[in-house]
């Protein structure tokens, strides 16, 4: 239970880094804190979109989805279940995998780096342990029928 | 039992979270704001750096100076839906004179290369056409496969010397130039494009016409105006 605590939390901090970042990419923020501009050169680099949406985008929904999920495994028919944190633990997955190549892009191709998508990048990989974790801790106890 | 747990204070602090995810962000958009425009000091041009293209009157009381990017969507917003009033009301009006300089981003191969073929069109006096195509055609060269012929084709449609024009690409011949606008861009601390500098005073993100003109109305002498 306390691990789908700790991701709904971490499923909101990481909700508003992607969804200010997508913020200023749709023109809604005039200025990136950042630092040393490395937040717009990869928020302007020809790999910010796919699928042709925002990459910030693509991160409000698996965070919206993780905090949905998270808040449902916490409720009294779902919280000896494993399904949820099963289901967590899938989406965080595609998640650190995605970043992985998104960080790859910043370091080997694109030669910047986005503190936002960092900190976005440790949530969803804390967020990936946390699954982890609590699914070793789910397959220890008993499924109720 | 899990069940029994109280879970009132769990959700208090995401509804905490939340809300001061919104506040932060609420707080970033009103600093963007009123941070305004950033004052400068003298714009550094050393004797031997490029001054840029430049649109309008050597005499004209204001100076703009544009650090831009063919691959940045927000440049091709400006120069698509601001840039033509900036040049009838402005610039056509002798109260402007307009300087565009390069501002390479990393990552942006076709982007970088299209900063090259407007030069090597520039070089034939057709940069500000060239400049045109590209940002109004920006989607399409940046998702084709490749650019550098669809941008020959913008220089051959423009009529320039093709064979002057291979040369130039194939040399790289602006290369080093566009690079050391770059990095004189850097040691001014600009960071992001467009960023405009007017009258002293820079000024980062694509403006509304709006916006420029009242610079334009405070850079301006007092007997100009």
């Amino acid at each position: 239970m306390t691990h789908r605590m700790a991701i709904a939390a971490l499923s909101v901090i990481g909700f508003f880094i992607s969804l200010y970042l997508w913020l200023w990419k749709v023109g809604f923020l005039g200025l990136l804190a950042c630092g040393d501009g490395g937040c717009e050169t990869v928020q302007l680099s020809e790999y910010a979109d796919f699928l042709g949406v925002p990459v910030p985008f693509w991160g409000m929904v698996g965070y919206v989805v993780l905090l949905g999920v998270s808040l449902v495994g916490l409720q009294p028919r779902w919280v000896e279940r494993r399904e949820p944190t099963l289901l967590m633990a899938l989406v965080s997955g595609v998640g650190v995998g995605f970043t992985a190549y998104l960080s790859y892009l910043e370091a080997a191709v694109i030669h910047a780096w986005c503190r936002w998508c960092i900190a976005s990048a440790v949530i969803i990989a804390l967020i990936f342990v946390m699954a982890l974790a609590g699914m070793r801790a789910t397959s220890r106890a008993p499924q109720p029928r | 039992m899990a069940q029994s747990r109280n879970l009132k204070p769990f959700y208090l602090g995401l509804v905490v979270l939340a809300v001061a995810g919104a506040a932060g962000i609420w707080w970033a958009r009103q600093s963007s704001r009123d941070a305004g425009p950033r004052e400068v000091g003298p714009v550094p041009v050393s004797a031997t750096a490029f001054e840029g293209y430049t649109l309008g009157s050597d005499s004209a009381p204001v100076e703009i100076i544009e650090y831009s990017n063919f691959a940045c969507p927000w440049c091709a917003q400006f120069a698509i839906l601001t840039k033509p009033d900036v040049r009838e009301r402005l610039i056509s009006a002798g109260m402007v004179r307009w300087v565009y300089r390069d501002f390479l981003l990393g990552g942006h191969d076709a982007g970088n290369l299209a900063h090259q073929a407007a030069a090597c069109t520039g070089e034939q006096g057709l940069f500000w056409p060239m400049h045109d195509q590209l940002f109004y055609n920006q989607r399409r060269w940046m998702e084709g496969r490749r650019p550098g012929r669809t941008f020959r084709g913008y220089a051959r449609d423009l009529g320039v010397n093709m064979d002057q024009y291979d040369d130039c690409m194939d040399e790289q011949r602006y290369l080093g130039r566009i690079l050391a606008t770059k990095e004189q861009a850097l040691t001014m601390g600009i960071q992001s494009t467009p960023t405009f500098i007017i009258g002293g005073l820079m000024v980062a993100g694509a403006i509304s016409y709006d916006s420029l003109r009242a610079l334009v109305t405070r850079a301006m002498p007092a007997e100009s105006q």
